[in-house]
């Protein structure tokens, strides 16, 4: 079986390694892991303050909702972009080019790993807020969890190559991470991570649903928290934002590795 | 002390001229920063549909938090961030021993050594939103509430300069790029609230423990003229507080500082 055109043998060193580097930073993944908090400081405002009604919400409803958002966000979060320019500034890129393994790949099974590490962190804050919010608790059932968890790995996806179309820029640009912002701006916005979108005014919503932004938190976490949602597009919108990523990503990574300069060599 | 300020001189200058290498860096700081602002402005304009109120604040007070928000913010990048995120790099690749062999202070040496000018038309923006907003909010400026208001923005960027001190600082024993502070910036971000605005066990939380009041709040109100003398005095103990326990604990992890590879 071959996955990615990589090995079955070659798919689990990877991960294995991976997973044993990142378990070695248990620490600072929980304190990542902490650093999502966002969705729950704004749960406290949007209850707090009597606006989930407006956009038909219940206080519960509401709970679930973030909730839902910060368990998508842990899973998704990217990095890649980070890491690439480390390792591109520091020569470490080099080796890693001439191995018969795509460097993305490599970014790919980190980012897999750190979720696997992630995992009871996240399932701690889960329970924590359970404990704070009773009234909140749902499980969803497994049609529910599996769709989510499929449109979660969607959204990793998109926001992976999302991410490494801006790290492909670091053959042209030494600071290709500042340029992470400009992607980072608009997800923070239209992702669904402060307000669920249900709550836009419907003309910024039509703009919104044109990019990829909404199905990176909102899609999933509204499958997860039981929302109505309109499963069939949102997939279909998520399996058109990967195939048109994809070939993107390929063709500037390999007018990128032209211009490799190899830095600090 | 003329020492400081001649040393501070320096580092901002070659700081500049570094950084015109990378102009483009100008324009998207730029960007992403109208980016923030537009996007903030629009999730604060969503707690007013129908009316409401925003914990006691009405539409144009709220905007002079977002404004003091966005001054704080471009003191961040400006200053804390180019700064205290390096420390982490120092101590990994045991930098920071020619740090701590300079005849300067090392606390002092790594809080200044570098200036981001790419935040200074975020600091310049926030302020003018910070008066725009006042303005339209019906106040008027006396002598007596502009010197308030700067006592309070600096009592607030002395608290955010010493939380950020401390978890940089931190990375003595932590030892990882992706630094602590990203949680930091993650709480911070409440500051963009009136405080009144949130449940009560999170209203003594942002007011004691990490005290985002004091950061965007309290000096709105300044400049409002609302905040009282008793809250203005309880920020100069506490934010000499902060810094005094950022320098303590500056010493300490020095103590168990051991550089790298040894």
């Amino acid at each position: 079986m071959r996955i990615f055109g990589l090995s079955f043998k070659v798919v689990k060193t990877l991960l294995t390694t991976q997973y044993a580097y990142m378990l070695e930073y248990r620490i600072e993944i929980a304190l990542w892991a902490l650093s999502g908090v966002l969705p729950f400081i704004m749960f406290s405002l949007w209850s707090q303050n009597d606006v989930g009604n407006s956009f038909g919400l219940n206080d519960i409803g509401l709970a679930r909702y973030f909730l839902s958002a910060f368990l998508v966000r842990q899973f998704s979060v990217v990095w890649v972009v980070f890491s690439f320019e480390e390792d591109s500034l520091s020569g470490r890129l080099s080796p890693y080019l001439l191995q018969p393994l795509h460097p993305l790949l490599r970014y790919v099974a980190a980012h897999l790993a750190e979720q696997a590490t992630r995992l009871p962190f996240a399932i701690a804050i889960a329970i924590t807020f359970f404990i704070l919010n009773p009234s909140s608790f749902w499980l969803p059932s497994l049609p529910q969890f599996f769709l989510a968890y499929l449109s979660t790995h969607f959204a990793f996806t998109i926001a992976f190559l999302l991410q490494s179309l801006v790290a492909a820029l670091c053959f042209w640009t030494e600071k290709s991470s500042a340029l992470e912002r400009l992607i980072f701006v608009p997800y923070l916005f239209l992702s669904g991570l402060l307000v669920p979108l249900s709550a836009f005014p419907s003309n910024v919503l039509k703009v919104a649903m044109l990019t990829p932004f909404p199905f990176l938190i909102n899609f999933p976490a509204k499958i997860l928290s039981g929302m109505p949602v309109d499963i069939f597009n949102g997939f279909l919108a998520q399996i058109l934002w990967i195939s048109i990523l994809v070939p993107s990503v390929n063709i500037l990574w390999k007018l990128g590795v032209k211009r490799y300069t190899a830095m600090g060599a | 002390m003329q020492r400081y300020f001649k040393t501070i001189r320096l580092f901002w200058s070659t700081a500049f001229a570094s950084q015109l290498e990378y102009q483009l860096n100008f324009l998207i700081e730029l960007l992403a920063m109208l980016g923030t602002l537009l996007g903030s402005v629009f999730i604060l304009s969503l707690f007013f549909t129908g009316g409401r109120q925003l914990g006691d604040w009405t539409w144009e007070s709220a905007l002079v938090i977002q404004g003091v928000y966005t001054f704080l913010d471009g003191l961040t990048n400006a200053l804390l961030r180019p700064n205290l995120t390096e420390i982490v790099n120092y101590v990994r690749e045991g930098t920071l021993d020619y740090v701590l062999l300079k005849p300067i202070d090392s606390q002092f040496w790594l809080s200044v050594k570098k200036f981001s000018f790419a935040g200074l038309p975020e600091i310049i923006l926030g302020l003018s939103i910070v008066f725009w907003a006042a303005i339209q909010s019906g106040s008027t400026f006396s002598l007596h509430s502009l010197f308030v208001f700067i006592i309070s923005l600096l009592i607030g960027f002395i608290i955010l300069y010493s939380v950020w001190f401390l978890i940089a600082a931190s990375s003595i024993w932590f030892v990882k790029t992706w630094n602590a502070t990203e949680v930091l910036r993650a709480l911070l971000a409440a500051g963009r609230y009136p405080i009144s605005a949130y449940p009560v066990i999170l209203r003594f939380i942002f007011t004691l423990v990490l005290p985002v009041a004091f950061l965007t709040t309290f000096p709105a109100e300044a400049i409002l003229g609302e905040l009282t003398f008793n809250i203005l005095f309880f920020g100069l103990i506490l934010s000499s507080l902060f810094f005094t326990f950022s320098r303590l604990f500056w010493k300490f992890a020095l103590k168990h500082y051991t550089s790298a590879s040894s």
